[in-house]
């Protein structure tokens, strides 16, 4: 579980680091890398003081409640309903890995003309008010929507499909509105000035998603091999199948696409990884790479907003995809999930005859939604009259870098 | 004197290098540089957005030669640079008034 964490950490940074920051121009490469390791900072420290027990401490079916304010009893005992074999501890480190990475994820979407300021601001009342309410309704005891523990509407969500993907992605979508285009957008089109730091930061996410998804198992094991498998199968036909699509439709198979495609089906197997076996986790994936690839190549053209790095088009669509096919593939063979009264096994997804778990997942994806874009829309007037959110049009120029940082990516001449 | 400035493709600069240094040209400064001709550029395509490059890398090399070795060099560039196709660049050449050595202070022909 320890190895899961830090592998859950590299995703950030320098996982997604490099993978934005390879998108951006250069002028904005520093700029982007520190909205990802920012919050490596801000969100442990909120965390360790209110998130996690938001969180995770008992509550009601909406939000946790303050009895590990300041981590008070995670200790080294086990929590026998969360994680029976590990330490409490570890639980939290884990989970806090998730709250930061979520946060990160929506810096695509603003990246290059968000004051530091306003994103600091910005995003740790996200983490407090959107990030810790979800992770408790989806994973937390008695959580409205949790699977195994009292929910209300019993979502499946192995690793966090609508707790990561579609809140962080939802956000974004919002968060691009608001903000509005980038100067010069769409007129101009900003070439990525480093596919190559985007390469690594990419294949990085791909090999600490394995603590992402195999790591939500808490404990090393056979339901932890089969997310596991799941997730790579689902990243390699999503690879595939976004090139695929983008050779027929413009002419060459990219790196760019490659690895955007591995994203995307890394995220649509977030919530399925754990509950589905390899095959279905290659549907997923195929279906996962050719629908962001649409979303990104397509419809985000035809509705005009700029989502700089893809963060609603990936996240967001592929989070929302995925868990409403986690509720089509989802097999009481690879984890059983729902019993009747007499203790007997019951279908988990529409194929292993739970058709009505669809409306479970359904219910899941509108929540998280409707939380993530209200939420967001709130804070975002919020931070927007107090700190402001976005840069001067003169910063936005010089770039963010040097505007918001005083230093430059690149100074080659020295 | 005569200044000789040829942008060339990239991929001929070991080629022109090489011509130049066997006939002796031993001095010579090369530049990396961006440009186009009547030659088009290309487009690239990031997440189906179509991003046309106009400006290609080229390379400039700039040489001051004696009036006498100009034929020969502008011969071996040809001879080493050229492949026929539109993008294989230009020669251009010009009068210079006057050559200085920093080192010591030598000027005109003796300088080159």
């Amino acid at each position: 579980m320890l190895v899961s964490s830090a592998l859950v950490l590299m995703m950030t940074g320098p996982g997604l680091a490099l993978f934005y920051g390879g998108l951006v121009r250069k002028k904005n490469v520093l700029s982007t890398m520190m909205q990802s390791f920012a919050m490596m900072g801000i969100v442990t420290v909120i965390w360790g003081v209110i998130g996690f027990s938001l969180a995770f401490g008992p509550g009601n079916g909406f939000i946790g409640g303050f009895q590990h304010l300041f981590l008070h009893g995670v200790g080294a005992a086990p929590d026998s309903d969360y994680a029976a074999t590990i330490p409490f501890q570890t639980f939290m480190v884990y989970q806090l890995m998730f709250a930061i990475i979520t946060p990160a994820l929506i810096s695509g979407a603003f990246a290059e003309r968000m004051k530091f300021s306003g994103m600091v601001v910005f995003l740790s009342l996200w983490s407090i008010v959107i990030y810790s309410p979800m992770a408790h309704m989806v994973w937390g005891k008695g959580g409205l929507l949790n699977a195994s523990l009292g929910g209300r509407f019993p979502c499946l969500d192995f690793a966090g499909g609508t707790v990561v993907h579609v809140t962080s992605g939802v956000s974004a979508l919002v968060c691009a509105l608001y903000l509005g285009k980038r100067k010069d957008y769409p007129q101009e089109v900003f070439r990525p000035h480093s596919v190559v730091l985007s390469f690594v930061g990419a294949c990085m996410l791909w090999v600490g998603w394995f603590g992402f998804n195999a790591g939500s198992a808490l404990s090393a094991g056979s339901l932890a091999t089969s997310a596991f498998v799941a997730t790579h199968f689902a990243a390699a036909a999503a690879a595939l199948s976004w090139m695929a699509a983008e050779w027929i439709i413009a002419g060459h198979p990219s790196a760019l696409g490659g690895i955007s495609g591995a994203v995307a089906g890394l995220v649509a197997i977030t919530p399925a990884a754990g509950f589905v076996g390899p095959m279905p986790a290659l549907i997923i994936g195929l279906i996962a790479g050719l629908f962001c690839y649409m979303m990104v190549a397509k419809v985000k053209a035809w509705f005009g907003y700029d989502d700089s790095l893809d963060a609603f088009g990936v996240h967001g669509a592929g989070g929302t995809l995925g868990a409403i096919l986690t509720g089509v593939f989802a097999s009481r063979y690879v984890n059983p999930m729902f019993k009747d009264a007499q203790g007997n096994l019951l279908g988990s997804g529409l194929f292993d005859g739970n058709a009505h778990q669809l409306l479970n997942q359904a219910t899941g994806v509108v929540i998280a939604w409707v939380l993530a874009a209200v939420g967001t829309l709130i804070l975002l007037k919020f931070v927007d009259l107090t700190v402001g959110l976005r840069v001067t049009e003169e910063h936005e120029v010089e770039g963010l870098d040097l505007s918001q940082h005083g230093e430059e990516g690149y100074a080659l001449e020295s | 004197m005569t200044k000789l400035e040829a942008v060339i493709q990239p991929s001929k600069l070991d080629a022109v290098k090489d011509a130049l240094l066997e006939i002796g040209i031993d001095g010579l400064t090369v530049l990396e540089v961006r440009g186009h001709g009547r030659q088009k550029g290309h487009t690239e395509f990031y997440r189906g957005r179509e991003y046309s490059v106009d400006l290609l890398p080229k390379i400039k090399l700039e040489v001051v030669l004696h009036d006498e070795k100009v034929d020969e060099v502008v011969k071996a560039i040809l001879r080493a640079a050229q492949t026929g196709k539109i993008g294989d660049g230009k020669i251009f050449l010009s009068r210079v008034d006057e050559a200085i050595r920093i080192r010591n202070e030598e000027r005109g022909a003796d300088a080159l």
